[in-house]
């Protein structure tokens, strides 16, 4: 195995409605900022690869427009996936692993605001039994919610304390969107909004886009003072239909991390990409994580939620948790599909 | 026993998705533009070619364009093909001529509708000019311009556009 870093992160300033610019005027100042922080040429960098969905954008193929905001010429070695930008990092972190390439730029976009999130979300559910019935993902979270709070002894309070504590934390992160103090007390006396659910237990709404640049061995360490190594990364996924899967746990994150090589006694800190707030103690608990590991420093989904974003977003805010000296070994988590089906880990130390 | 039913062979579910689009800030510049008649594309600040229509980028520096050039409705048919198949969407008198059409002082040609010329009589290199709908129907729409239609000038020489095709 190559050592793989994450040398440099770059992201938008996460929005409810980004009405001015659209995706490729999005993309062009993060890109750039990336690329610049990890001191490659442009032309050095390998490889490319970007994660976006056609459906938040409202328009096919969106992923080829996003080429424009990388001036590839000469030509460029790309790829793409459907995915969330974490998953995009994993094949470059591949291409890279095959020998293939030293470099690599990673990037994602997503606008939920030009349609109906809940709506566009529920085309990802099987398209024959459940698409039909248009659960949206507010109510499938609920579903999950409901199966952990009367399967154990976690409780809405809980659930409460980790929204307050993510939007508390979201007032250090500039780019965050939901920051501010809430009382708990008073988080728990709203109304439901899908019970069990409250509107604190859901993630805002958010247009954004990020980038990471990877890179291995010497080309890692000319670029970056204290690269943030990938010691290990993968991903599991569980049954399309919600139905048949234990909703109050995550097999597949456990399985990922255990394959990643993570053992959380030895963590410092931890970003997990849980949009609702019950989802980060499902997460918690498969993960194996206790109250001495940081959570979520950077607010979390529940602070800023871009739909193809947050998963890569949760790599790169794990990274600067490195760099800045904060985190020795950090895991970053994404996830994708209705109630955590898939789940990715990764694990990043510094030197 | 076997099911001799007939094969359950297709379901129907409707799915209807509705989008508020966002032009962005250099296709919004152009769309105001064509509102006002006039046709505005942008400068690379790198490699200096002119984009129009633009989207806010030059794809081969990948730095934003924005200083904004206007050109004229007259151009020059860089490569065209000749429709002689029906389509459901358009409703156009077979065969037509479809080309890309390079503006005077651009540096991309674009995709448009070639009218009142026959067919067989369109070339590479053949001058034409823009035609407009009527200023009251003028929006914020690339559908201001009509089509294009062919102009009294000689053909440019083939060299002089060869690096747009």
């Amino acid at each position: 195995m190559r050592d793989v870093a994450v040398v440099s992160f770059a992201q938008a300033r996460n929005v409810r409605r980004e009405n001015r610019r659209n995706e490729v005027e999005m993309l062009i100042p993060v890109v750039k900022e990336a690329v610049e922080k990890s001191g490659i040429p442009k032309r050095e960098i390998g490889f490319t690869c970007s994660g976006s969905s056609d459906y938040l954008a409202g328009q096919s193929f969106s992923f080829v427009m996003a080429v424009d905001s990388l001036g590839a010429w000469p030509p460029i070695m790309e790829s793409h996936v459907e995915m969330d930008g974490a998953w995009a990092l994993y094949e470059a972190w591949l291409k890279i692993q095959c020998g293939e390439v030293d470099s690599a730029l990673v990037f994602c976009f997503g606008r939920s605001s030009p349609g109906r999130l809940r709506e566009t979300l529920t085309l990802q559910l099987d398209p024959y039994t459940l698409g039909p019935l248009a659960p949206d993902p507010v109510s499938l979270a609920a579903l999950q919610a409901r199966a952990l709070l009367e399967s154990t002894n976690h409780t809405e309070r809980e659930m409460a304390e980790i929204a307050a504590r993510s939007r508390r934390d979201a007032k250090a992160n500039e780019f965050a969107q939901l920051q501010g103090d809430f009382d708990v007390d008073a988080l728990l006396d709203a109304p439901y909004f899908v019970s069990p659910l409250r509107v604190h237990d859901c993630p805002p709404i958010s247009d954004g886009a990020a980038a990471v640049v990877l890179a291995a061995d010497d080309v890692a360490r000319k670029a970056c003072e204290k690269p943030a190594w990938i010691r290990g990364i993968d991903h599991r996924v569980e049954s399309h239909y919600p139905g048949v899967r234990d909703l109050s746990r995550s097999p597949s994150t456990r399985l990922a991390a255990e394959k990643a090589g993570v053992d959380a006694a030895r963590l410092d800190a931890a970003e997990l990409h849980a949009p609702f707030s019950h989802q980060e103690l499902i997460l918690r608990d498969a993960l194996g994580i206790g109250d001495d590991v940081a959570v979520n420093r950077s607010g979390g989904a529940l602070a800023a939620n871009s739909i193809m974003v947050a998963g890569l977003t949760r790599i790169g805010e794990a990274a600067n948790q490195i760099w800045r000296g904060e985190a020795g070994r950090a895991l970053a988590h994404a996830t994708s599909g209705p109630c955590l089906q898939q789940n990715l880990v990764c694990l990043l130390e510094g030197e | 026993m076997a099911d001799t039913r007939e094969p359950v062979k297709s379901i129907v579910t409707p799915t209807r998705l509705e989008y508020d689009f966002t032009p962005g800030m250099a296709s919004t510049r152009f769309l105001r533009g064509m509102a006002e008649g006039r046709i505005l594309g942008q400068r690379c600040p790198q490699c200096e070619k002119v984009y129009v229509p633009t989207r806010g980028s030059c794809p081969r520096c990948g730095v934003p364009t924005e200083e904004e050039v206007e050109v004229p409705g007259t151009g020059t048919v860089t490569t065209f093909c000749i429709v002689r198949v029906p389509s459901e969407n358009i409703d156009l008198k077979l065969p037509y001529t479809a080309a890309h059409i390079l503006l005077d002082g651009a540096d991309i040609p674009f995709f448009a509708l070639l009218q009142e010329c026959d067919a067989d009589a369109v070339r590479m290199g053949m001058r034409v000019e823009a035609v407009w709908a009527p200023k009251e129907e003028w929006g914020t729409t690339f559908e201001n311009i009509r089509y294009f239609r062919p102009i009294d000038e000689p053909d440019v020489p083939f060299d002089s556009f060869k690096e747009h095709l």
